[in-house]
Order: structure tokens, then sequence, then C-alpha cells
């Protein structure tokens, strides 16, 4: 055990993104997964903010994460409404199916 | 002692609901894996002495963005066999990247220091906890020097809600809707006619 410092909250922030950038990649089948893997993402940054600020006794890290969290909302909110039009639109959530632009 | 304990039961649970968010089967249950990762990295948050943003995501994340989740997973009606077909072929190179930034990390936190200047050079050194709370701090930083960074996030929260409406808003031609300005508009005598009635002859 002994002393819990800044290293312990940012290898649990790196274990977090490590786990969200894998959930990107294991999930091609359903892009719900996929943003919230991206939310994971978003919360291993805000950690590792989080962290610093303390440690730094810093209080702009925690700003900062307040914007990363306002931007968060955004993101979910307009994500969700683009797979709500195209499952409409095409009946499927897979990123397979997402090829309209042939990219 | 017991300050290590909380945090290794907070960070154990973050990370294995974590990995459950992106394994399980059912999407519902993902979302409901993501509710106990963002409890549990709020719970965090408050070890760390960061409660303001601690209880903001309580609020924003559980409150908000995963119930929107939940609502969006609950509302498609997908197909949830399907969903997990292609796991297998696409595991090993998420795995692969996966412990490739793992270590990649790992390298860089070993060696890693901070600058000898890193404390003078703090933007905003935060107060005394005993004299100013770290919300009221917070809020002192936030309504002064980053004002504008704030009106600037409530107008991407605006935008949000306007591109989610328009979006998602369908006009259907079928539904009849009241137009009171038509109705107001319409000339009498579309409407009305006035008719010499004999008596007891009618129309």
């Amino acid at each position: 055990m002994g002393e819990i410092g800044l290293a312990h909250y940012l290898t649990v922030s790196a274990i977090l993104f490590a786990t969200g950038v894998f959930g990107i990649f294991a999930n091609k089948k359903n892009v719900v997964i996929i943003m919230m893997s991206i939310e994971l993402m978003l919360l291993a940054v805000t950690i590792n903010m989080v962290a610093f600020s303390a440690h730094l006794q810093d209080l702009v890290g925690q700003i900062f994460t307040m914007f990363i969290l306002t931007v968060a909302a955004a993101e979910a909110g307009i994500g969700l409404a683009i797979v709500v039009v195209f499952f409409r639109n095409r009946g499927s959530i897979e990123v397979e199916d997402i090829n309209s632009l042939k990219g | 002692m017991i300050h290590a304990l909380t945090f290794y039961l907070f960070a154990v649970i973050a990370v294995v609901s974590g990995l459950l968010v992106v394994t399980s089967r059912n999407p519902v249950h993902s979302v409901l894996w993501l509710i106990l990762a963002f409890f549990n990295g709020a719970g965090l948050f408050v070890l760390m002495g960061a409660e303001f943003v601690a209880m903001l995501v309580v609020v924003v994340y559980v409150g908000a963005v995963a119930v929107l989740f939940l609502f969006v997973v609950m509302m498609l009606d997908i197909n949830l066999l399907g969903l997990r077909e292609g796991m297998q072929r696409y595991l090993p190179v998420g795995a692969a990247l996966a412990v490739v930034l793992v270590i990649e990390m790992g390298v860089l936190f070993a060696n890693w220091s901070f600058a000898g200047e890193a404390m003078t050079l703090r933007a905003a050194p935060t107060p005394d906890v005993a004299e100013v709370s770290n919300t009221e701090a917070l809020g002192n930083l936030l309504y002064t020097q980053y004002v504008y960074l704030f009106q600037v996030s409530g107008l991407i929260l605006f935008v949000a809600m306007i591109g989610a409406i328009v979006l998602t808003l369908r006009v259907n031609p079928n539904v009849r809707r009241q137009s009171i300005g038509r109705q107001v508009h319409r000339p009498k005598d579309e409407v009305l006619a006035v008719r010499q009635v004999r008596n007891r002859g009618g129309i």
C-alpha cells in the first residue's frame, strides 16, 4: 500500500484511457458503445487534469476540467442525435454500414 | 492507510467497470457500467480534494449524459445477437494497441519529472482549504479570470442543443397542426355566408 501520490492517479487514468481506445477498436458493430468509450477516455483525461491540479495545488486544472465536461456533454448530445438520425435512415448503427461517403 | 484503501477501492472498481463497458454483450449493461465508472471517478476526485468537480461529474455525467445514452440505447431497436460478431476479428488489433499505449505511457511516467520552476509557474495557486472552500475558490476564479471561457462554454452547449433539435426534428406533412396566423387571417367571405331564410322554409 503506502502513500497514494500522483503516480497512482496517473496509472488509473492511463489504464482507463487504454480501455477506451481498446473499446473503440473492439466494438465495430455498435456506434453507441464507441461513444461510451470516448466518454471513458474523457473521464481518464479529467482524472489526469485533476490529479495534476491537486498535486501542484493549482486550481486551473479543475477549471479546465469543467470545460472538458461541458464539451463532453455537448459532444454526447450531438453524437447521439446523429446516431438516432442515422438509425432512422438506414435501420442500423453498425460501423461497417456507415459508408455513404465511400471513404 | 484508510486513504490508500479507499483509493484502491475506487480505482479497481473504476477500471473493472471501464473494462465491462467495452466488453459487455448488452449495450444497456454497458451504460450501467459506465455509470458505475463515473461514480468511482467522482470518488477519486473527492479523494484528491476536488469535491466540486466530483459533484459536477455525478450531476452532468450520471444525471444527464448517461441517462441520454440509456434513452438512445433503449429506443434504438438493435439486434443484440449480431452486435458481437465482429468482436473476434478486431480484438487482437485493439488489445495490441491498448497494450502499446499502456507501455508508452509507462515509459513516459518512468522518465518524467517536474521542472524545477513548476511551482512558480502556477496560474492560480489553491488557497488554504481552511479559509476558502474548493467550490468558493473555483467560483472566484471562474467568474473573474475565466468568465469569457465560461460564456463560450455556455454558447457551446446552446449550439449543441440547437444542433440536436435540428438533427432529430422530423416535419411530418400528415400531421394536422393548428396555424393561428392562417386562422386569424382567413377572410370573412370564405367562412361565412349570409342567407335569407324564409319563414317555415329552411334553406
